[in-house]
Formats: structure tokens, C-alpha cells, sequence
């Protein structure tokens, strides 16, 4: 049984799809964060796929592409001890009240 | 394998308003804490952005008007980048040239996960990410050429690149003929991204000229 | 970086067989099948290890392996001359 990520010749009859998909400017950003935090040493690009690879199929499968980056950055940043995870709750809800 | 109903990943929603926030909290986080600038991070997103198929296509279509360069070009594509102007950041992982012709066809892909030559093309589709793509291609790489519309010699050989390691793959795709008289600036606007990963073919003069 | 290759270009190997719990990037679908080696990459860091932070010494010299596609799939639909090819670290190939 391969793991989540491993996907050469995982059985698949999905159509592929072609669509264009803009960028949101929060994927840009996260996307330029990956890069940000691994030229400070913060992080590498192995880490990153193993936090990811650590999904559970359910969340790997329906979670799209930058949704994933995400949820593998909070595991990195959690393990560096650089912030916890109740310290982002905490940071969510102040700016969803706008402070 | 599990039973996986609709696996596209392009859940935009109710969870990618949940995740963006996330990602905008620890960003504010970072920042906070002194870990980074909201400066270094544009600068990088602008870094990112500057890289287009554009430039791959700049590249490839100086490859064709110069068989020389095109054998540097294979030889060791970070050394002819340069040559060109294109110098590759020292964290960047390494990218090589594959040359498509009558003969052989290649095609990349990265099964494991998304790797794709950013720093010279930028950022992979979409769907070259999804696993439809990453799972079918290895194993039927004929049906995904059909899928995307393209059709090959029926003797062609055709060749999968999965790049699981340090190396990226950048396709040289195989120059249409009738191009003899073009510049290579007209030669570029032939070259698609879609030529540039292998699932599709450079475009015609003719194609061009009609859109 | 300095590289001892174990195997030579053009010499058949077979990719190990494992999926250890943690980060590694060799495909089950190239487990236990038979390649020949394509190109010599030289030495990289160790992604096992780089992985989990660490520094991914001593490098793995890195190979482009390549099969017949007939050889990795049943009812494969294409020409028996189709290829594969992957980038493997040297601890996953073993010697024929």
C-alpha cells in the first residue's frame, strides 16, 4: 500500500483537468513565505513534502494545493517552536475582529 | 487502494477561506516575532513571479537557431542559462534539457509531488499538481498525450521523467517544420509551457498565424 | 561534493524494496524492478535525513535509472521501446 503522496500508477479515471487557476494572493504569499522561511534556514523542501506526506488520505486528497502547504507550515513552525498552534487560533480570531 | 470518491483537491470554499486565514495568521505571527519582513516576503513573491515560460521559451528557441548552443544546452543547461542571463539562484535544485524529436518523446512529471523547473519557467499548472495527471502518466502516458490533444508518430518512442530527486526536467520540444524563415523571436511564441513539460507539441506556424 | 559511485553506467540494478515510516522519495512502483543506469548525477544530500532537519551528510550519490514501461505495468499500452526514468540515491539500488 503506498502512501498518500505516492502516486505513479495509483488508480485514478479522473479526466484531467485543464482548467486555469488563478493565484489568490494568499497562496502567493504563502508560496513566497515557503521560500522566504527556507532562505533563513528555517525550513527545507524535504520537510515541507515530509509534513505534508503526514496527511491522512481524506485531508491529502480533498485539500487543495496551497491548503496543504499551509497545514504543512503550521507542522514545521509548530516543531521549530517558532509559534504554537493555539498562539495562530489566538492570531486568527484578533484579525478576524479586525485588531 | 481506497475508495476515494471526487479527489480533485480544488477544494475553494468553505476550507480554503479557513486555510487562507491560517496562512494570513502566521504570517502576521512571523512577522510579529521579527522571523521575516511583510517586505521579504513580497520581494520573494515578485522573485517567483519574474520567472514565466516566457523565459523557457526564450531559451528553447535559441537552441534551435543555434546548434551549438542547443549542444551546451544539453550538455549542461545551468552553464548555457547563464550565458544567456539566467543565473540560476544557488538554492534552486538542478535542472537539465531533454531534447523531444521525430524519435523520441519525453515527458515529465514528479509522481511524488510537484517539482517542476520553477527557476527557469516558473510555477508548474495546476494540473501538472493533481493527482489525475501524477497517477496516469507513468502508466499510460499515451492516453494522457490524448487527453491533452496531441498526437505522435506511431513509431515515436516515448519517455517518462519522474523527477523524485535534485534534478528538474525541461523539455526541448522537437522544432515543427516550416519554421526555416522564422526569427527566433517568432520561433519562441511556438514554444507552450505544455510543449515545455512534453504533454503537448511546439504549436505551428500555421496554428499561430490563425489565432 | 566528492562521489564513490557503488554503480557504474549502463550496469542493471534493482531498486530495494521497503516503505519505512519516514520521508523518502523512491516510488513503490519502481520497487523490486530491474533498471539500467542511465545517467551518473553525482553526490546530493540525503533526503531521509534532510527531512527531519538534519544535514543530510554523508551525500547519497544520485542516479537516473530507466526501465522498459513493460516492465513496470501489466497491460501496458504503448510501444514495448517506452521508458521510464527516476532519479534514485544510491542506499535504494541494489546490486544484480
Amino acid at each position: 500500500m503506498p502512501k498518500v503522496h505516492d502516486r505513479g500508477g495509483w488508480p485514478n479515471d479522473d479526466p484531467i483537468d485543464h482548467s486555469e487557476h488563478k493565484m489568490e494572493e494568499w497562496e502567493r504569499q504563502v508560496d513566497a513565505l515557503n521560500g522566504v522561511l527556507g532562505d533563513k534556514g528555517l525550513k527545507n523542501t524535504d520537510q515541507l513534502r515530509r509534513a505534508i506526506e503526514s496527511l491522512d488520505l481524506a485531508t491529502y486528497e480533498s485539500l487543495a494545493y496551497y491548503e496543504k502547504w499551509t497545514s504543512a507550515m503550521e507542522v514545521l513552525l509548530v516543531e521549530q517552536g517558532i509559534m504554537t498552534s493555539d498562539e495562530i487560533d489566538a492570531k486568527m480570531a484578533a484579525l478576524e475582529q479586525g485588531s | 487502494m481506497a475508495d476515494h470518491g471526487h479527489e480533485n483537491g480544488h477544494s475553494h470554499g468553505e476550507n480554503s477561506e479557513y486555510y487562507s486565514k491560517r496562512a494570513q495568521a502566521m504570517q502576521a505571527l512571523l512577522i510579529e516575532k521579527g522571523v521575516c519582513t511583510l517586505d521579504d516576503i513580497l520581494t520573494m513573491a515578485d522573485k517567483i513571479d519574474s520567472r514565466s515560460p516566457e523565459d523557457g521559451a526564450k531559451i528553447l528557441a535559441h537552441a534551435w537557431v543555434d546548434p551549438d548552443y542547443k549542444k551546451r544546452l544539453l550538455a549542461n543547461a545551468e552553464a548555457a542559462f547563464l550565458e544567456l542571463g539566467y543565473d540560476l539562484p544557488e538554492t534552486s535544485p538542478k535542472i537539465t534539457v531533454l531534447e523531444n524529436t521525430d524519435d523520441v518523446h519525453n515527458m515529465a512529471v514528479c509522481t511524488l509531488c510537484s517539482c517542476f523547473p520553477r527557476a527557469i519557467i516558473g510555477r508548474p499548472p495546476a494540473w501538472y499538481k493533481e493527482l489525475s495527471y501524477r497517477s496516469k502518466v507513468v502508466v499510460d502516458p499515451r492516453g494522457v498525450l490524448q487527453e491533452f490533444g496531441t498526437v505522435l508518430d506511431e513509431a515515436t518512442q516515448v519517455r517518462v521523467i519522474d523527477s523524485s530527486a535534485d534534478y528538474r526536467y525541461l523539455i526541448l520540444p522537437n522544432r515543427p517544420a516550416g519554421t526555416e524563415n522564422m526569427t527566433e523571436e517568432e520561433l519562441a511564441k511556438l514554444i507552450t509551457q505544455e510543449s515545455m513539460i512534453g504533454v503537448g507539441l511546439a504549436l505551428s506556424p500555421e496554428a499561430v498565424s490563425a489565432s | 561534493m566528492a562521489s564513490n559511485e557503488k554503480y557504474q553506467l549502463g550496469e542493471l540494478v534493482r531498486i530495494r524494496v521497503g516503505v519505512p515510516p519516514t520521508h523518502f522519495r523512491t516510488p513503490e512502483y519502481i520497487q523490486g524492478k530491474q533498471g539500467k543506469i542511465a545517467t551518473l548525477w553525482g553526490a546530493f544530500p540525503n533526503p531521509e535525513s534532510l527531512a527531519y532537519g538534519g544535514n543530510g551528510l554523508p551525500a547519497q550519490p544520485l542516479y537516473q535509472v530507466e526501465f522498459p514501461q513493460t516492465d513496470l505495468w501489466q497491460d501496458y499500452k504503448g510501444l514495448a521501446s517506452d521508458m521510464l526514468l527516476i532519479d534514485v540515491y544510491e542506499n535504494w539500488l541494489e546490486k544484480i
